[in-house]
Formats: C-alpha cells, sequence, structure tokens
C-alpha cells in the first residue's frame, strides 16, 4: 500500500496517539528586491522556526496581529509555498520525502477568507465541487452526486444551488461551498485562514456551528487561522500565539485564555475590547504599532512594547519552553535562570 | 435654543439608481446633543455607513435619491449649496473613515494636508496652521511630531495614518466627528488604543461624535447611546447598557446572540437563519420578519413604529409593549 492510500484509510502506523501533524523549525524568509539590479536588500522572516503538533481531532486555533506569519504558517502546511527549510510530518510521514505534494492535498485541505476569490467565477457551484474528485479520476455521475451531497451537508439545497456561479451567491452562501469543496477529496485535516472574518455577526455564527458539526460527524481536524480572539476561544481546543513570525506561547485554550504567561498573550487579550458598559476599558495594555517585519528587533522580537524588557530581552532570543503541562511560553521570565529578575532561580 | 440637540435626522431616505435600485435607507430619525457619543451598530448593507455619509453629502449626487431632512448646527445640510456644503465640511462636522490611505492625499505631506484645512477654514496664515497642525500631531500622540509633519502618508504604519488622519478631522474644532468603522481595518493592540484616544479627544474638544460600526464591543467602549440598524431603519436605540443588557428588538437579541465570546465555549451559536434583504424595492413591512423567530402574521403587514419601551430606549418591532402600558 501506498503512503497515500495509508494515509487516506488512516491506516498508518502510530494509532491515535500519532499527531497528525507535525512540524518541526519551519521556516520561510521573503527577500525583498530593491536597487536598478533587483539585489536582494533585505528580508521578512515570515515564520522563524515555528515548531507545533496536531493531535487528531482536535482544532488549533493560531492567532496574531498582521505580519505575525499566521496565514504564512497555514500556506507552508499545505505547501502552497516552499519553506525555506523544516520538516512538516502528516500523519507520520514527511511531506515532500514520503509523501509527494500531490498526494498530501488528498489529506489536507485549505479554505480563505476571500470567499469570492478563491472559486472559479466561471464555474457552476456543482463544477467547482466536482473539480478535485473529477480530476482524480472520479467518474462523472459519481462526482456529482458526491458534489450534491457535500452541499446538502453544509447546508445549500442542490436543487437551488447547484447550477448557480459564484456571483449569485451571498458571502456567508459562497464560503459554505468553499468548505464543501475542502471537503470534496475527504481530508482529515482542513486549514482554515480566517473562514469567518468576512462574515456579518449572524452569518458567522451559522458558519460556525456548521464547522462544528462538520467536525464532528466526519471525524475532523483543523487549523483555525483567526485574528479573532473571542472566535478561537469558542472554537479551539489549543492555541498558539504568534509575534513577529515566531510562537509567543501556545497551550490548552483554557491555559491561554485564563493564565497567560506571554505579556504579548496578555497585552492582546485585554485589548478586547468590553462587552460591558461598566467596565470599558481605561488603559490601553501596549503602546505602539507591532513593528515592521523588516527589521525585527534584536533578542525577543516583543521588548520593544513590552513593560517588563529587560537587559536579557534586548540581547537574547527566548526559547518556546514548558511552564506547565502542555503550555510553553518564549519569555525569559518563564525561564529559569534566564538572567531576568522576575525568573526563578536555575535549578 | 439650548436644548436644540445639535444633530436631527427627520425620515432620512436614501436611494440609489442604477443597473438596479437599491432602498439603502429606508425613514431614519434621530437626534444627537452636544458632546453626546451615538453609535450606529449593523451589519454590511444596514444603511449606516450610507446615513453617516448623507450627514456630509458624500454621496454621489447623480445616482442618489436623498429624501427628507437632516440639520447640523443651524445648517440645513441637504439645502448647501457647493461653496457652503465645503465650508461645512471640515469646520461643521467632520469625517474619518476605515481606510486612511484612501482618506489622505498620498502626494502632500501629512503636515502640508492638515495646515491647508485650516488655512481654508480659518482664513489664517500659512505659519499658524502650520502650528496647529504641528499641534494637533501632539495631540493624537504621533511619537516626534516635528518629523512626522514632513511624513507622507506611506512612510507612516497603519496606526499612525489612523492618528494622522483623526488629526486632520479635528484640525478645525468640529461640532459633531463622523467615524466610519475607523478601527476595523486595526490589530487589535493598535485598535484600543484608537478607540481610547477617540473618546479622550471627544470629551477634551466637548465634540459630538456618531460612530459607525459593526461591532457590539467596539460600540459599547465609545458610545453613550446605541441605534441598532437594519434593512436601512433603526430597529432599536437605547442607553449602551439598554441595549447590550436589555435588548427589546428580536433583530438586537439575535445579533447578542451570535456575536461569539469565550463563555459560550461547547454551545451551539444562536444563529440568526437566512441573511438581510436585497432592498431591490422599499420594505412596506418589518424586514426582519423573514428571520424572526417570533414572527407574527401583521409582521409581513405593515412597517411596525417605535414603541418606547423605557424612558429613551425604543423598539421599531410590533411585540414590543410600551412602557407603563
Amino acid at each position: 500500500m501506498s503512503g497515500a492510500e495509508a494515509l487516506r484509510q488512516g491506516q498508518e502506523a502510530g494509532g491515535p496517539a500519532q499527531p497528525l501533524l507535525q512540524v518541526r523549525a519551519l521556516k520561510k524568509h521573503f527577500p525583498i528586491r530593491g536597487g536598478m539590479l533587483g539585489r536582494t536588500v533585505a528580508t521578512v522572516n515570515a515564520v522563524d522556526g515555528v515548531a507545533f503538533e496536531v493531535a487528531k481531532g482536535e482544532t488549533l486555533g493560531i492567532v496574531g496581529e498582521s505580519g505575525c506569519g499566521k496565514s504564512t504558517t497555514a500556506r507552508l502546511l499545505i505547501r502552497l509555498i516552499e519553506p525555506d527549510s523544516g520538516e512538516v510530518r502528516f500523519a507520520g510521514q514527511s511531506v515532500g520525502s514520503e509523501i509527494p505534494v500531490a498526494e498530501l492535498r488528498h489529506g489536507v485541505q485549505m479554505v480563505f477568507q476571500d470567499s469570492f476569490a478563491s472559486l472559479n467565477p466561471r464555474l457552476t457551484i456543482e463544477d467547482s465541487i466536482a473539480f478535485g474528485p473529477r480530476v482524480r479520476g472520479v467518474a462523472e455521475a459519481e462526482a456529482v452526486h458526491k458534489a450534491h451531497d457535500l452541499l446538502r451537508r453544509v447546508g445549500l439545497d442542490p436543487a437551488q444551488f447547484a447550477r448557480r456561479y459564484p456571483h449569485e451567491l451571498s458571502g456567508g452562501q459562497r464560503q459554505r461551498v468553499n468548505i464543501a469543496r475542502a471537503l470534496a477529496l475527504a481530508p482529515r485535516l482542513l486549514i482554515l485562514d480566517e473562514p469567518v472574518s468576512a462574515l456579518d455577526k449572524s452569518v458567522e455564527a451559522q458558519v460556525l456551528n456548521l464547522l462544528v458539526d462538520l467536525k464532528q460527524s466526519l471525524g475532523l481536524t483543523y487549523i483555525f487561522v483567526s485574528h479573532d480572539l473571542n472566535v478561537v476561544q469558542y472554537i479551539s481546543d489549543r492555541v498558539m500565539v504568534m509575534y513577529l513570525g515566531r510562537v509567543a506561547e501556545i497551550g490548552p485554550v483554557e491555559a491561554i485564555y485564563r493564565d497567560a504567561r506571554h505579556p504579548y498573550t496578555r497585552a492582546l487579550l485585554s485589548a478586547m475590547p468590553s462587552m460591558d458598559p461598566d467596565r470599558r476599558t481605561q488603559e490601553a495594555p501596549i503602546a505602539g504599532d507591532p513593528p515592521n517585519p523588516i527589521n525585527p528587533p534584536s533578542g525577543c522580537l516583543f521588548h520593544t512594547r513590552c513593560p517588563y524588557a529587560e537587559a536579557v530581552c534586548q540581547s537574547t532570543a527566548p526559547a518556546l519552553a514548558p511552564v506547565k503541562d502542555r503550555h510553553s511560553a518564549a519569555c525569559h521570565m518563564e525561564i529559569a535562570g534566564s538572567g531576568h529578575s522576575k525568573a526563578r532561580p536555575a535549578a | 435654543m439650548t436644548n436644540r440637540p445639535l444633530v436631527e435626522v427627520r425620515d432620512l431616505h436614501v436611494r440609489f439608481r442604477g443597473e438596479r435600485n437599491v432602498h439603502a435607507v429606508n425613514g431614519v430619525d434621530f437626534a444627537l446633543n452636544r458632546g453626546e457619543v451615538l453609535g450606529i451598530l449593523g451589519e454590511s448593507g444596514s444603511g449606516k455607513s450610507v446615513t453617516l455619509k448623507a450627514l456630509l453629502r458624500l454621496l454621489p449626487e447623480r445616482r442618489t435619491e436623498i429624501k427628507g431632512a437632516i440639520r447640523v448646527g443651524d445648517e440645513d445640510v441637504l439645502a448647501l449649496g457647493p461653496e457652503a456644503l465645503a465650508d461645512f465640511r471640515g469646520k461643521t462636522a467632520s469625517m474619518i473613515f476605515q481606510e486612511p490611505m484612501l482618506a489622505l492625499d498620498p502626494v502632500y505631506t501629512v503636515g502640508q494636508q492638515i495646515a491647508e484645512a485650516v488655512e481654508r477654514h480659518e482664513k489664517c496664515g500659512a505659519a499658524a496652521a502650520r502650528r496647529r497642525a504641528l499641534e494637533m500631531l501632539e495631540r493624537v500622540r504621533i511619537p516626534s511630531p516635528e518629523r512626522r509633519l514632513d511624513s507622507y502618508p506611506h512612510e507612516m504604519s497603519g496606526g499612525m495614518r489612523q492618528r494622522a488622519m483623526i488629526a486632520l478631522a479635528l484640525a478645525c474644532r468640529p461640532q459633531v466627528l463622523l467615524a466610519d468603522e475607523p478601527t476595523t481595518a486595526l490589530d487589535a493592540t493598535v485598535q484600543i488604543q484608537i478607540l481610547l484616544l477617540l473618546r479622550e479627544l471627544q470629551r477634551e474638544l466637548g465634540m459630538a461624535a456618531i460612530f459607525v460600526t459593526h461591532d457590539i464591543g467596539v460600540a459599547v467602549e465609545v458610545s453613550d447611546r446605541i441605534a441598532v440598524m437594519y434593512a436601512g431603519r433603526i430597529v432599536e436605540t437605547g442607553s449602551v447598557a439598554d441595549i447590550v443588557r436589555r435588548p427589546a428588538h428580536p433583530y438586537t437579541r439575535g445579533l447578542l446572540a451570535s456575536t461569539v465570546h469565550g463563555a459560550m465555549r461547547g454551545r451551539r451559536l444562536d444563529a440568526i437563519p437566512g441573511a438581510p434583504p436585497a432592498l431591490s424595492e422599499a420594505p412596506a413591512s418589518c424586514s426582519f420578519a423573514p428571520r424572526c423567530g417570533e414572527v407574527q402574521p401583521e409582521c409581513h403587514a405593515r412597517v411596525p413604529d417605535a414603541v418606547t419601551v423605557a424612558p429613551a430606549h425604543l423598539s421599531r418591532c410590533l411585540r414590543s409593549v410600551a412602557a407603563g402600558g
């Protein structure tokens, strides 16, 4: 049996304890060219040594502000962008060497923020959904039947919607179509890149309910990328916070929202507008804009905005270190013997 | 005269003509007192931005039919001629937008743009105008303001551009600031800084403000009162506490229930089914009725009147019960 078949059938080595996705030291630096000769004048360290795992059946939320590398990470995982270095293992197999990229797409699919740009405007909804299976040799009748079935699953009546074109649908309906299309190849992992950010609140709630239902009925695993901390808290089992291309903190959703250890995570959480008129925000948790990723600060990338920054933060980049069970943060205050006055002494 | 509200909008209708007609605003009434902040909350297509733009006459004249009355200060806004309109904009009422890159002119420095507005409205000299520009950049807390006066918009970060646009809008001390989703494109840690800055400036300058947003959290942070819009009408108005704690209209309740927050983890969201109407026809009955869980036959028969459910708390729903009734 080939690796690809094994992964479709979920018979890979390792069983349920084997993480579905393992990411190690993932890096992507984009060169910025300038001048007459188009030489590289600077680089953007979009993703700079990111490592994490996603267990079977869980939802990992990735949060951060613009330029933190969350969308680039998502694109690297599904190989829309080639990484500079690092390894991605899907179901225990190394992507690129043990599983070819084309086969990876059987197991991993993606849904994007812009529901219109991600559908071919000249294809009907039915053809968009059936496109992938057809290309992979599924018979015409079966592909159409499957497409109708998927439309029903995402809450769109095939009799009404199958022959329509993307511009004839609302944003929420189009996003349902994108989800159906992503499911057409029966993937195990769905990467959702800001899937509800362009939708109105009332429609957002409908799509979130749909994603929760589909995950349960199809046994899916999700990576949910978003800038919206409320949505991420609602949908995720674990949360990864990124800042300027690196992981600031990762842990179970309750730990991140109740006991965040990284000052950036705490700032991000207290920057959420209050829903209580008697407890309006009185003070901004941090000043200034996120730094330009072209010339990122030295040491800890957050030290320029951190109220606790000390000399060590300027000179040394903190490694992601465990603070508790399954909860890690990249902050010198959490690293014993780091030299920060708030850190515990080295054991 | 002192009790007269600063802004009064009566029975405002806005219709866009073109390949297809859109009845964007269908009878909006509201009043705004001096120094008061009104949040207009609504989803896309609810008519919130169109209402705001009508106040500054920013809608394309040829394709837009505006009916009703808009008064700001002593000006009958819909009757202003070109010259009077230019005086009105920036001096009496001024606006900030979601995307500062589109509101600021890319070929002039920030200092030149602010100084130009000051010279135009206050008929002062170049030196005095530049001094005012510098003072404004300090007020909106742009770091090293002297240097930033000579910066072009593209040389600034997103948050800084938003501050520069606020400085430009407030340079001539308008009586009312119109804000159209001014923090929607900003990162979370920057959004809260801008919201707090706007709240502070509004208080310091004693300005009235109308804040259009789709984000309930943002509306709660800045507003004294909130008006909820749906399909071109205000369906509910009340104090911030009325709206978030005692919502009377089924749409407001639905909007609050479908706004995700942490406490809802593991629970199914009470999403409002369906989608807002297309508004190619002027709605002749309650526009929310097709999506409403409490719909009655008479909801399809006529447009509901505004019912006073509590002092200063109005709901446009046939099922809302008048206070004391």
